[in-house]
């Protein structure tokens, strides 16, 4: 790379980061707006989804109480504006569903969910350009065949399902990890050794869900790079296949994988979504998706920005390191 | 690759070895379902067996009342209209406050404010008011005379103190309780689980089983799994995978009759439903033993009403035999003749409607549609439609619907709700807009009297009427069935109310087991 560490471009990655946190604020406002437009037209009826399945013997007066008391007033624009105006001050409101301040459903949850998606994020952008290399310095070789058609199939497999068919086989048939939550049923206290045996199936199953793209992304980046002419040049000096590979040829094959680490997080926040619910994982996929069918606008929109949030932040990192991998690249341009 | 991918993230952890034989002073138990709050002043624990709090009085194994926080059942006037309780002076909540008829007070007061979101108000629709005689003297003053009122007081009382500050509906209250009861809470993780410890400050002594976690499994396979694997020591399960367990070293299973009834709702305004021939029909042409049998695999009851067969509210030779060609013949007589396409019409009017169930209600499906084939038999066309209950709500006085629900204390828990016909279309009361005026009478003289003869005659003449004039079609009482580890003395069960999971079931009454030594 060109940039020598120690001398990082820091005033214009500073400029960058600024000009993305100006432009964050229209783009959160929009979001929750949304949010609040989609959820006034949500057909679930917040009274019904507190009673739950005990409904049977409510009179309508009580019905009807409590609907004032849990149905939001006022037209969807003048919610999100009361929200919006109580939220700059800090107050993010009470969870109705959870019956919590959402700032506290958040503090507690949020945590957990961040080292699941980290840890399989990680172990995703490594195994995956690991696997891409290997399948692309040796293209049409079993291997290859292999890790690319296996990447293909997992593509196109969601990841709930992927989740319930390790549960069936890891926890159900053969009994050597847990089938979900965060410590054993008899045990209050998250040990380093529980927790790892706990986050090991979510985990891994987050992994695969987002590795296949890794792979495929690598090997496409890292084949291209093998037949350009510094490639082929530094081959024809008698430099070593190895030296080749990682000299030349990953420098410039794997710029198009910084990119996906960027376009990727919509899809790992996703995915963590579904895996959570399936492993009953306390994180705030659980809370999002019991926020979303009982109209806790509340919680929703507070899930919404966070989510938001992440998205924003992963492209601003993907441009970061572009600019730092690539020097032809000028963060003042972006 | 997938698994190698697994084994390369997973091998670093080793599956751990737990000592599962500790001194059994522990039971982890795995429910379908946790309470969004375990705050009593939205309804948490309302119908007893909180494990956290106390009630003035309680349910024993035969729902018969007991003293709790009171010292003896309530003292009533002579009109029925004042319930007087006196209170233990030895009991003290969790956080060291002693207990006071403030506190009962507050508890009722709080729960009956409009401005609560407490969903079960109706039950105490009753109470005028209630007031603190002395410290230790509460007395409840009704608007009319209502002879279960007792039955009620099984409610949970909060401590004012603790939970006096906060908004009710919001508070911390709702997910950090401090009450009297056996057990206090020490972890919540809302989806996972419930922990709680046992209350060394006991009034009623301190239970042996020190250590009580309630884990939330919703899906049934993973928790019989779980319970076969030793992670817990107790589930409900499904009678099919409960039978798994039959021949389990060490386990025992638990059928509990229930008051859990599925029915089908025979709207009064539907010129099919509402016809009298036509619920009678209906009424002899299904199978309820067959459905007994093959869709509860025999944990269960055939229902003739909500009140079931098995208990002693029951109007003997209420039972209807399962008679489809007496059926046809009813219907014949009544004018209902077959038509080309095999279904009756009487004056142009096909004998069809439709019936819905909530969507992913496998339980309630089955039945929608062994239902749907017995009438089919007989020449009653039946479309079964699922649906949201936002979707079922808006067409309940047209369609039937497979409705369920039962509390097994005291028989106007349910009929006054499901058959009153001021009560027609009142929000979720009597869906099928019921109305026959001998019942109403039926139904009131039953709350006035507190008489229990006098009771059981009333309630006798109702479920004959409803036996004449079948406004609902009763099929099933749903046997709720447990399995658990076999360590300790003195467990039973009691007859159970449609709602179960962490009050009811084996444990209702875990503070007085004893462990096996």
């Amino acid at each position: 790379m060109s940039v020598v560490p120690g001398s990082l471009p820091w005033a214009p990655m500073a400029r960058l980061v600024g000009r993305r946190l100006l432009a964050a604020v229209p783009v959160l406002a929009l979001v929750t707006l949304g949010m609040f437009a989609v959820a006034a037209a949500s057909p679930f009826d917040p009274v019904r989804q507190y009673l739950g399945g005990s409904a049977v013997g409510v009179s309508q007066e009580t019905l009807d109480q409590l609907r004032a008391s849990l149905a939001a007033e006022g037209t969807f624009v003048e919610r999100w504006w009361h929200w919006l105006t109580a939220a700059l001050t800090g107050d993010l409101g009470q969870s109705h569903t959870l019956h919590q301040p959402v700032a506290q459903v958040i503090g507690e949850r949020v945590g957990w969910s961040v080292l699941l998606c980290a840890v399989a994020f990680v172990a995703a952008v490594l195994l995956g350009t690991a696997l891409g290399t290997l399948a692309a310095s040796r293209p049409g070789s079993p291997a290859d065949r292999v890790i690319t058609s296996v990447s293909y199939a997992l593509q196109a497999a969601p990841p709930f399902w992927i989740a319930l068919l390790a549960v069936w086989l890891f926890a159900l048939r053969l009994d050597v990890l847990p089938s979900g939550g965060l410590t054993d049923p008899g045990s209050d206290v998250v040990t380093a050794g529980s927790l790892l045996r706990h986050l090991a199936l979510p985990a891994a199953v987050l992994t695969v869900s987002q590795l296949p793209w890794f792979v495929l992304y690598t090997r496409q980046g890292v084949a291209d790079a093998l037949r350009e002419d510094p490639v082929r040049g530094a081959r024809a000096r008698g430099l070593r296949a190895g030296t080749v590979l990682r000299g030349h040829a990953l420098r410039s094959g794997l710029l198009p994988v910084l990119t996906l680490i960027g376009t990727r997080v919509p899809e790992l926040i996703t995915g963590a979504l579904l895996v959570e619910t399936v492993f009953s994982w306390p994180g705030i996929a659980s809370a999002t998706v019991r926020a979303a069918t009982s109209s806790d606008f509340h919680l929703l929109a507070a899930l919404a920005v966070l989510s938001a949030l992440a998205v924003l932040a992963g492209n601003l990192v993907a441009d970061l390191l572009y600019g730092l991998a690539d020097p032809r690249v000028d963060h003042d341009e972006m | 690759m997938v698994a190698a991918v697994l084994f390369a993230l997973t091998a670093c952890s080793a599956p751990g070895g737990e000592d599962s034989d500790a001194a059994h002073d522990s039971l982890v138990v795995g429910i379908a379902t946790e309470p969004d709050s375990l705050s009593p002043l939205l309804g948490y624990g309302k119908d007893g067996n909180s494990k956290i709090f106390d009630g003035l009085l309680r349910h024993d194994a035969d729902l018969q009342l007991t003293p709790a926080l009171a010292t003896e059942l309530p003292e009533v006037s002579e009109d029925g209209l004042t319930y007087t309780y006196r209170l233990r002076d030895d009991v003290e909540f969790s956080d060291g406050d002693p207990l006071t008829a403030e506190d009962v007070v507050f508890t009722y007061r709080t729960i009956l404010d409009p401005d609560t979101n407490y969903p079960y108000k109706d039950e105490l629709d009753a109470i005028e008011d209630v007031t603190a005689e002395d410290d230790h003297t509460v007395v409840f003053t009704l608007g009319y005379p209502y002879a279960p009122f007792a039955d009620r007081t099984v409610l949970p009382i909060a401590s004012a103190s603790a939970a006096g500050d906060q908004d009710v509906n919001t508070g911390s209250y709702n997910t950090e309780p401090v009450g009297t009861g056996p057990y206090v809470l020490t972890g919540w993780t809302p989806g996972e689980r419930i922990t709680l410890e046992a209350n060394p400050d006991y009034w009623g002594g301190e239970p042996e089983v020190r250590r009580l976690t309630m884990a939330v499994i919703p899906d049934d396979d993973v928790r019989a799994t779980r319970l076969r694997s030793g992670d817990l020591d107790a589930a409900v399960l499904p009678p099919n995978l409960a039978e798994g367990f039959a021949d389990a070293e060490g386990m025992v299973t638990h059928e509990t009759e229930s008051a859990d009834f599925r029915a089908v709702t025979l709207p009064t305004g539907n010129p099919v439903t509402g016809d009298r021939d036509i619920r009678r029909a209906l009424d002899l042409a299904v199978d309820r033993e067959l459905m007994v049998d093959s869709i509860l695999t025999g944990a269960g009851h055939a229902a003739y009403g909500p009140i079931p067969v098995t208990s002693p509210w029951f109007a003997e030779g209420t039972e209807r035999p399962h008679d489809p060609a007496a059926a046809g013949r009813l219907l014949d007589e009544a004018g209902w003749t077959v038509g080309d396409d095999d279904v009756r019409q009487r004056e142009g009017q096909r004998a069809a409607f439709t019936l819905w169930y909530p969507a992913g209600d496998r339980l309630r499906q089955e039945h929608a549609l062994a239902y749907a084939t017995d009438a089919g038999e007989i020449g009653v066309d039946i479309t079964v439609e699922s649906g949201s209950w936002e979707v079922i709500e808006g067409r309940l006085t047209e369609d039937a619907v497979l409705s369920g629900g039962g509390n097994p204390a005291d028989p106007d828990f349910d009929l006054y709700g499901l058959l009153y016909s001021d009560l027609a279309g009142d929000g979720w009361n009597n869906m099928g807009q019921y109305d026959n005026p001998e019942v109403d009478e039926q139904l009131d003289l039953a709350r006035r009297t507190a008489d229990r003869d006098e009771r059981q005659a009333a309630y006798d003449r109702v479920q004959r009427e409803l036996a004449d004039n079948p406004g609902y079609t009763f099929l099933t009482h749903i046997d709720h069935v447990y399995v658990m580890a076999d360590h300790w003395d003195g467990v039973t069960t009691q007859p159970e109310p449609h709602d179960h999971g962490l009050g009811h079931g084996p444990w209702w009454n875990v503070e007085d087991w004893r462990i096996r030594t």
